[in-house]
């Protein structure tokens, strides 16, 4: 049984670190190809944790329908985050 | 009898299991992507299917779905990976070829599409303004 | 003899999943980590599967059969992207 926990923890650590990657990353399409990969690992580590009904909820959401809009929102906006244009500015300070 | 099944489909999950690892280390350790989309495609295919259909002879009340997923296997990952490759060349990501780039044989077809494709849309310009 | 046989799968599977990961961080192009969530959702399928065997449970393949339907689907749509004909 200690060999299944291991494969959990393992799973946790993957999952933890696909999440940081896709908010650190500043190219948005990058951030929505490691959302697909939380998704994935989400749904093995609910059937792990014997949740089918969720796990098959977070498989037909999260890998079809959430890439989906998401790259159809980048595909109407922009793809690479701009830094100096999306900085926030107090009101009192004078813009450069 | 059963003991055979049950012989045979070990060896056929240890078979995927194999396969599968080697899609994993060959889509880590390839030089371009087009290598990286054969090894991550076509090795990883073989391995799910024979993982899925050795739990359906070890289990052979299951037999009839795990055919379905090994059906849905064969149908969808051929389009994917064909959908990538496409995508990459079109791209302009040529692929790394030791003998030159003439030896890439898919480029003059590559070519042959977009100017019939250019032409066609001149055409229905060329309509609309007559019309 | 099944249980070892069956650790030792597992074994190789996250083997697979940990370098199709590296890939994944590492890989210089948008194309290259679209090719490691492809091969990860395959690895995912069959590790389903094999989890459902093990758990002795018949409902659980069900999940893996709603990967198998929906999952190129997100890849599909990402190389269409990528092409610039979406």
């Amino acid at each position: 049984m200690i060999y299944y926990l291991i494969l959990i923890l393992f799973l946790l650590l993957l999952m933890i670190g696909a999440a940081v990657y896709s908010v650190v990353q500043k190219d948005l399409l990058y951030a929505v190809i490691g959302t697909g990969l939380i998704s994935l690992v989400l749904s093995i580590l609910f059937l792990l944790l014997q949740a089918p009904d969720v796990a098959l909820t977070e498989a037909a959401i999260g890998v079809a329908l959430t890439t989906i809009v998401f790259i159809i929102t980048i595909r109407n906006t922009v793809r690479h985050e701009d830094e100096e244009k999306n900085r926030r500015t107090l009101p009192n300070q004078p813009t450069k | 009898m059963n003991d055979i099944l049950d012989i045979f489909g070990m060896i056929l999950l240890l078979i995927g299991g194999i396969f599968l690892f080697l899609g994993g280390l060959g889509i880590f350790r390839m030089p371009d992507t087009y290598n990286r989309l054969q090894a991550g495609t076509k090795a990883t295919t073989l391995g799910g299917m024979s993982v899925i259909l050795s739990v359906g002879i070890l289990e052979p009340g299951w037999f009839i779905k795990t055919l379905v997923l090994v059906i849905f296997i064969a149908l969808s990952n051929p389009i994917s990976s064909h959908a990538l490759a496409h995508a990459n060349y079109k791209r302009g990501n040529k692929p790394f070829l030791k003998g030159g780039p003439e030896y890439d044989q898919y480029r003059k077809t590559f070519e042959q599409e977009g100017k019939e494709t250019e032409e066609n849309t001149n055409e229905k310009v060329k309509e609309e303004e007559t019309a | 003899m099944l249980n070892i046989i069956i650790y030792i799968t597992l074994g190789f599977m996250f083997t697979g999943i940990f370098f199709s990961a590296l890939r994944f961080v590492l890989g210089p192009t948008a194309a290259d980590r679209t090719v490691a969530l492809d091969t990860l959702t395959t690895i995912a399928m069959a590790l389903l599967v094999l989890l459902s065997f093990v758990y002795k449970r018949f409902i659980y393949i069900d999940v893996a059969l709603v990967y198998g339907v929906l999952g190129f689907i997100g890849v599909l749509v990402i190389a269409r992207y990528l092409e610039g004909a979406l």
